[in-house]
């Protein structure tokens, strides 16, 4: 008979698992050859990896970096590596990556762009870390040391080097006092970036703000009467008027009393990723804020409201892109008063951003749908109108659900930039490209610029892509 | 039910009218869910209503805010008439609490935020006295110590009794109750009935849906039983539970009580 008590008097020791149980050996059973199929595929693997490798490698490995031409390119190539053997020929990037970046963009204003581009994540740093002293204070110490050196070396006057280090250095201040007070930078950006990149009299930006502050004006003055929609509507009615009637006569006036300002540079001047990121960053940027009205304009129960938005949202996906840049110019001389003679890029910027935001729209809107009825219900139960609930409830909780597919929706739009080319734009893919391979010296280069572009692309994109995924992890709080 | 004896002593029926409902009828599309409702709420009642599901019980208090929209009929609640006007709208919203059966916690902000949105948004009150109305009140539904959690960390029964606390930070006249506890396990609903009696003791209007029939006798003053989108029959609660008159009531209440 078996004795039911027992105790045990000698505690074990931990011990090392098995060999099969630990380490490599366990991971490559359990992850590689878990089964005769998964065996087959991880050998079917490994020899496309080799030869992947095997053909390519000794192309990077016969790289060439200095060189005049492609025909200079090949035999050095020959001489080193042998007859027959390949190799790339990035002696074309070395003498020709300016075009990549900043197109004919005139050389000695290159540190203007790249002012812009410093600035820029000065201004976006508010918005993407908001709050966070620690992260905010070392994304502005990169921006100054790369404006300390980039800027010397585009060699900028020393006066434009020295106000941007003076202003990054105040934002760093500004940042340990009152980090909120930097959205106000962020507010300006714009119109700076323009007038960096476009040049022209110092009045054209300050005059175009103004336009915002006519309309935030007209809100605050009406909002008190007429709620907030009817007043909002009248203030952007306001500014769009200020836009396009007042604004060029104002800025004239202003300029021909004061003068002063920045060399200009024509549109046809820009190219490269300079009139990428300028689309795309000024696309991402608008076309959230419209995304979410449209969406929201889906959802209202005002009957025009919503038949507007549907609309536009339908129509605008429905049409091609490039049919919309093709006819874009045609479209907007509708609404425009006659002799307007609207800039090219600009002209691409708003199709864009309107393409982009039809696209956000719906994305938002899913994620609106996605919460409960009861978040909007005790929202009004608790007395917050329509525009706080939409605000603090509903809103951050939607944008939240659709983080991912509004960042899929950025990446797409920043890689549409590149159809810009349709429209005789020089982007960076086909733009660029088609122009080095027009001359003599470059002829017949192929792989060479697309891995170039397509490299700087995706540092980009998977930057936005890593981005989101941090905003996710931080706003995470549901805990399920 | 509660251990302790229940204090009636501040809980004092006014003469003062804060809820007027009078031949107020509602339909969703062609069906007539409230027929004919006629109801006067004095200041410092505690009202449970009950009844089969589908009687209408949640739409009923749902229009005392505004929630749902009736088609005839009044509500004056507070002296303030339920009409199309945004502004009477607001203003009732912001004198009735509302407790629903799933909690509807503001999942991305925390319990303190929960508890101050409201009060800062709507009555403008500063961040830092918001705050300390948010923890006295807290710390009156025994949860001060969560005030940094988020809701998706807290038990179902922590969980409405924020919602409750997050109700009474807007210093409501009138609380309303959707089956409160009908989402939760048997140990929760006593933390949450607790804190409903402690309310009714210190003399709040509650309108109370629920099945929770040991509430209704410990606490009710009146019970209203619906059926059909009517009001079938009310009293107060000892006659209602003892001497029902109506047939629908006799066979609800047996159907509920297991005998
Ligand atoms: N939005 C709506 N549209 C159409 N019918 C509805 C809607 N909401 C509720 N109803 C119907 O109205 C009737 C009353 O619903 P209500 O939610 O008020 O019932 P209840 O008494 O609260 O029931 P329960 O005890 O199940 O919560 C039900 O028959 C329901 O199907
Ligand atoms: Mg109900």
């Amino acid at each position: 008979m078996a004795n039911a008590s027992y105790v045990r008097d000698q505690m074990l020791p931990p011990q090392a698992p098995p060999v099969s149980e630990a380490g490599v050996v366990k991971w490559l059973r359990e992850n590689l050859f878990s089964g005769w199929f998964n065996t087959i595929l991880t050998l079917v693997g490994v020899v496309v990896i080799y030869w992947l490798v095997v053909s390519a490698l000794p192309w990077w490995l016969n790289s060439v970096w200095n060189a005049e031409s492609l025909s200079q390119c090949r035999e050095i190539v020959a001489a080193t590596a042998g007859e027959g053997a390949t190799g790339a020929c990035w002696a074309m990037i070395r003498e020709r990556w300016h075009q990549f970046i900043f197109g004919f963009y005139p050389p000695e204003l290159w540190w203007r762009p790249v002012m812009a581009f410093g600035l820029l994540f000065a201004a976006m740093a508010p918005v993407l870390f908001a709050g966070q002293k620690k992260n905010l204070t070392l994304i502005l110490g990169a921006v100054g040391l790369f404006l300390l050196v980039t800027l010397g070396l585009a060699g900028a006057p020393m006066g434009g080097w020295i106000a941007s280090l003076v202003l990054v250095g105040g934002l760093i201040a500004l940042v340990q006092v009152m980090p909120g007070r930097l959205l106000w930078f962020t507010a300006i950006y714009p119109a700076l970036c323009f007038w960096l990149l476009w040049g022209g009299s110092v009045w054209t930006p300050i005059v175009a703000m103004l336009g915002f502050v006519v309309m935030g004006g007209a809100y605050l003055a009406l909002v008190g009467r007429l709620g907030p929609t009817a007043s909002a509507l009248i203030g952007v009615f306001l500014a769009v008027f200020w836009w396009l009637f007042l604004d060029i006569p104002i800025t004239t006036a202003l300029a021909s009393m004061i003068g002063g300002g920045l060399d200009q540079v024509d549109s046809d001047q820009f190219g490269g990723f300079l009139l990428a990121i300028t689309i795309g960053v000024t696309a991402i940027t608008f076309s959230l804020p419209i995304g979410i009205l449209l969406a929201l304009g889906r959802q209202s129960d005002m009957l025009i409201v919503k038949t507007l938005c549907v609309g536009f949202i339908e129509f605008i996906r429905g049409v091609p892109l490039i049919t919309l840049l093709f006819t874009a110019s045609l479209l907007l001389q509708y609404f425009l008063p006659p002799g307007t003679n609207f800039d090219i890029i600009l002209r691409v910027i708003i199709l864009v951003t309107l393409f982009a935001a039809a696209y956000l729209a719906e994305v938002i809107r899913g994620g609106l749908a996605a919460l409960p009825r009861g978040q909007y219900e005790a929202a009004d139960a608790l007395g917050l109108d329509y525009w706080r609930a939409q605000r603090l409830i509903i809103l951050p909780q939607a944008l939240k659900i659709s983080i991912p597919a509004i960042v899929s929706t950025f990446i797409g739009l920043f890689k549409d930039t590149t159809l810009v080319a349709f429209v005789g734009l020089m982007d960076p893919l086909k733009g660029v490209t088609q122009i080095v391979r027009a001359d003599i010296d470059w002829k017949g280069i192929y792989w060479e610029p697309y891995i170039f572009v397509g490299a700087i692309f995706f540092v980009i994109c998977f930057g936005m892509s890593r981005y989101s995924m941090y905003l996710e992890r931080k706003l995470k709080t549901d805990h399920r | 039910m509660s251990e302790h004896a229940i204090d009636r002593s501040k809980m004092k029926v006014s003469d003062e009218v804060a809820i007027q409902i009078s031949a107020m009828n509602k339909w969703y599309g062609t069906f007539h869910v409230l027929r004919d409702i006629n109801m006067t709420v004095q200041r410092g009642e505690r009202i449970v209503i009950c009844g089969p599901s589908g009687s209408g019980k949640s739409t009923l208090i749902r229009c005392i805010n505004r929630l749902e929209e009736h088609q005839q009929g009044q509500i004056v609640v507070d002296g303030t008439e339920l009409t199309n006007d945004l502004k009477n709208i607001d203003k009732v919203r912001s004198e009735v609490g509302m407790v629903f059966q799933h909690f509807n916690l503001f999942p991305h902000l925390t319990i303190l935020e929960n508890c101050t949105l409201a009060p800062i948004w709507v009555r403008k009150v500063p961040k830092k006295e918001a705050e300390e109305t948010a923890m006295h009140f807290l710390r009156k539904v025994k949860i001060p110590e969560q005030a940094n959690k988020y809701p998706g960390q807290l038990s179902g029964g922590q969980q409405q009794r924020v919602a409750i606390a997050r109700s009474l930070c807007m210093r409501p006249r009138i609380m309303l109750f959707d089956e409160p506890t009908s989402a939760l396990d048997p140990e929760m609903i006593k933390e949450v009935l607790d804190t409903m009696i402690e309310l009714a003791e210190e003399g709040m209007t509650m309108l109370c849906v629920t099945h929770e029939m040991g509430f209704a006798q410990a606490v009710a003053n009146r019970v209203i039983f619906m059926d059909q989108g009517q009001i079938v029959e009310q009293n107060e609660p000892k006659e209602f539970f003892n001497n029902p008159k109506s047939e629908r009531t006799k066979l609800f209440l047996s159907q509920i009580l297991g005998h």
